[in-house]
């Protein structure tokens, strides 16, 4: 992890002045948004000037209050990717309800794909499913099912990993999932945001004070901010169109 | 057949400590001291060598008690040791319960709603607490003293097996390993999934430890020599230290070929992967090679911290845990910086060093101390504990 850090950091002086139009705070975890592989039906759609996302969530995809859907990610998100995508119309709906595991999920992912019939569906999982130390092959099957459902109803998928959670680390083991999501979105060949190294990474940093005991809402309205303008960076990273020369092997 | 050595090998007491030591790192969540313990080098980490080393000392230590007094008071003894390991785990779950209530009661985030209700079992104490005396509720980071009682219990037949017939019995130890994959076998946890560290499969690494015990290591001693078992072991060591880095430098994964991650992934811990066992078998070949058995070196001062914790792993052990979690709670309420880090870790070893050496020291005492002599030839306690 100190290893990443120091990385990130390393990077974060070379990519200097390029990284202008991201808030200072959400920028030191630029570096961590990476293509990994491509998004062809976001890529299509924003072609055609229209781009439908679906997000599928648990409690950490909303907060609480009068303005939670207005400040939560998803939200966030839509605004991050209409500014950068001008003239394209972006509509981000979700299916976001607290306590689910990724079988929870899938139960009613068909009808929900089928009504918002979107071209990406965010899924953000795996903090349920720790919390209940819910059978590892249970859950790689789960995420398989969500991934191949979402596939077969024509969006693509990007996978979102738990928060990172200090104050709660002793009593959630988080890193086996996070792996087996790492795992399943490398085999189904779908891009991962590493929600979880990120937040990591600001804790690090002390960018946000994610130790901070507090029934205010102000740091955890920034960091659904960042996590929105960083998801879409992601978005429209992964949905460019491919270079012939691409550096990264990994897009074969 | 007699258990073959007769002294201790210093070098079990002193890997042992050393994994207790990388244990207690690891097990302090986001600690920036643990990486550089061994799991992060490679894909086996200190539980191999705790399990392993404890199937070792086991069965020198059963062993001549068994073939001094007998199956009956040699399983005794067994069965008094997982007693010990038992209510050593209930007292870490007290300390943990108290340090969780705490945290329900002081801590409060709206970005944590979610994460805040892993607290919930807190509500229904009477489930929870029950569930943990029998061992199904397992709170993070506990899993090792449940599997090390299982493992226990089921040792007098294994141990009576291994007297009699020792390759039959580490055949039919891999027999239940293999098996435990085919049919999926585990023992399931509360409140869903299952343990984290599934004994039918962990077991081998234990059996195997004690097969060493008792004469396998002097078999084995000839291939472990041998210069193409070294260079075998050395090359899979790097393998898997490359393939560790693509854990931490995401950019580095595109040198891995496909297939080659196809085949190794995902690394299964809780069913002892085999890509586990041979990188911690690779780890013991060059281990040995560097230290030799006889090495004077291993008598010196500079590794008697090591040792004197290896000498009492279970006390150790505990208190590693409980250190763990102290060490977590200086970083919530006291300060996350890196200084801190360093110090928390510094200071956790050097109370486990503290602690073992009075244990020592007063197991010393009382075997010298006036009054009624406890028996001087007391099998199993001749170099420290199981």
């Amino acid at each position: 992890m100190t290893g990443r850090v120091l990385l990130s950091l390393a990077l974060l002086a070379l990519a200097g002045a390029a990284l202008a139009e991201m808030p200072g705070t959400c920028q030191v975890a630029e570096t961590q948004i990476e293509r990994d592989f491509a998004l062809p039906h976001v890529m299509r759609a924003i072609a055609a000037r229209q781009l439908d996302i679906l997000v599928v969530g648990a409690g950490s995809s909303s907060l609480p209050g009068p303005n939670g859907a207005k400040n939560a990610y998803p939200e966030r998100l839509q605004s991050a990717l209409a500014e950068q995508l001008p003239g394209v119309i972006v509509k981000v709906t979700t299916d976001v309800k607290s306590r689910r595991t990724a079988a929870q999920m899938v139960k009613n992912l068909a009808p929900v794909l089928a009504a918002a019939k979107p071209a990406l569906m965010v899924w953000q999982t795996g903090t349920v499913d720790a919390m209940q130390s819910i059978d590892i092959d249970q859950f790689k099957a789960a995420l398989d099912r969500g991934i191949d459902i979402a596939h077969g109803a024509g969006a693509d998928v990007v996978l979102i990993n738990a928060q990172y959670s200090p104050r709660t680390e002793s009593m959630i083991a988080l890193g086996t999932y996070a792996e087996i999501m790492r795992w399943v979105a490398l085999q189904q060949e779908v891009p991962v945001f590493d929600r979880f190294s990120i937040m990591k990474l600001w804790a690090d940093l002390g960018t946000f004070d994610l130790y901070s005991a507090t029934k205010k809402l102000d740091m955890a309205e920034q960091v659904h901010d960042c996590i929105g303008r960083l998801l879409g960076k992601l978005v429209i990273e992964s949905a460019k169109p491919e270079e012939p020369h691409a550096e990264g092997g990994r897009l074969e | 057949m007699a258990p073959v050595t007769s002294e201790r090998d210093l070098r079990l007491d002193l890997f042992r400590g050393i994994a207790l030591w990388l244990i207690f790192l690891d097990h302090i969540p986001s600690n920036a001291v643990s990486w550089i313990t061994i799991r992060n080098y490679g894909f086996s980490d200190a539980t191999e060598i705790f399990v392993f080393i404890s199937g070792y000392t086991a069965a020198f230590v059963y062993g001549r008690a068994m073939h001094q007094h007998g199956f009956i008071v040699a399983s005794a003894r067994v069965l008094k040791r997982a007693w010990q390991i038992y209510v050593a785990h209930v007292f870490l779950f007290a300390i943990y319960l108290a340090e969780i209530a705490y945290v329900a009661h002081s801590f409060d985030n709206p970005l944590f709603t979610e994460e805040m209700g892993v607290l919930d079992f807190l509500k229904n104490p009477d489930v929870t607490i029950f569930q943990a005396l029998i061992l199904k509720f397992k709170p993070v980071n506990m899993d090792v003293l449940p599997l090390y009682i299982v493992l226990l219990l089921w040792f007098p037949p294994m141990l009576w097996l291994l007297l009699r017939s020792p390759s039959f019995a580490l055949i039919g130890s891999a027999v239940i390993y293999a098996l435990t994959w085919w049919f999926d076998w585990s023992i399931p946890a509360y409140p869903s999934g299952n343990w984290v560290f599934n004994p039918f499969a962990w077991q081998l690494l234990f059996v195997f430890g004690a097969w060493c015990a008792l004469g396998g290591a002097q078999r084995l001693s000839r291939w472990v020599n041998s210069r193409i078992v070294i260079g075998i072991a050395a090359a899979y060591l790097l393998f898997a230290f490359c393939i560790a880095m693509t854990w931490y430098f995401p950019r580095l994964a595109v040198f891995v070929p496909h297939f080659v991650s196809e085949a190794i992934y995902p690394i299964d811990k809780t069913n002892l992967d085999v890509l586990r066992i041979v990188h911690f078998l690779s780890l013991a070949v060059i281990t040995v090679w560097f230290v030799p058995r006889d090495r004077p070196v291993l008598k010196s001062k500079v590794f008697w911290p090591a040792i004197v914790c290896g000498q009492h792993s279970l006390e150790t052990f505990c208190l590693g845990v409980f250190l763990a979690f102290a060490g977590h709670f200086v970083f919530t309420e006291v300060s996350n910086r890196l200084l801190t880090h360093i110090i928390v870790s510094v200071v956790g070893i050097a109370i486990m060093v503290g602690a073992a050496a009075m244990l020592s020291w007063y197991k010393r005492v009382e075997r010298q101390g006036p009054g009624p002599r406890p028996p001087v030839t007391k099998p199993g306690y001749a170099g420290g504990d199981a």
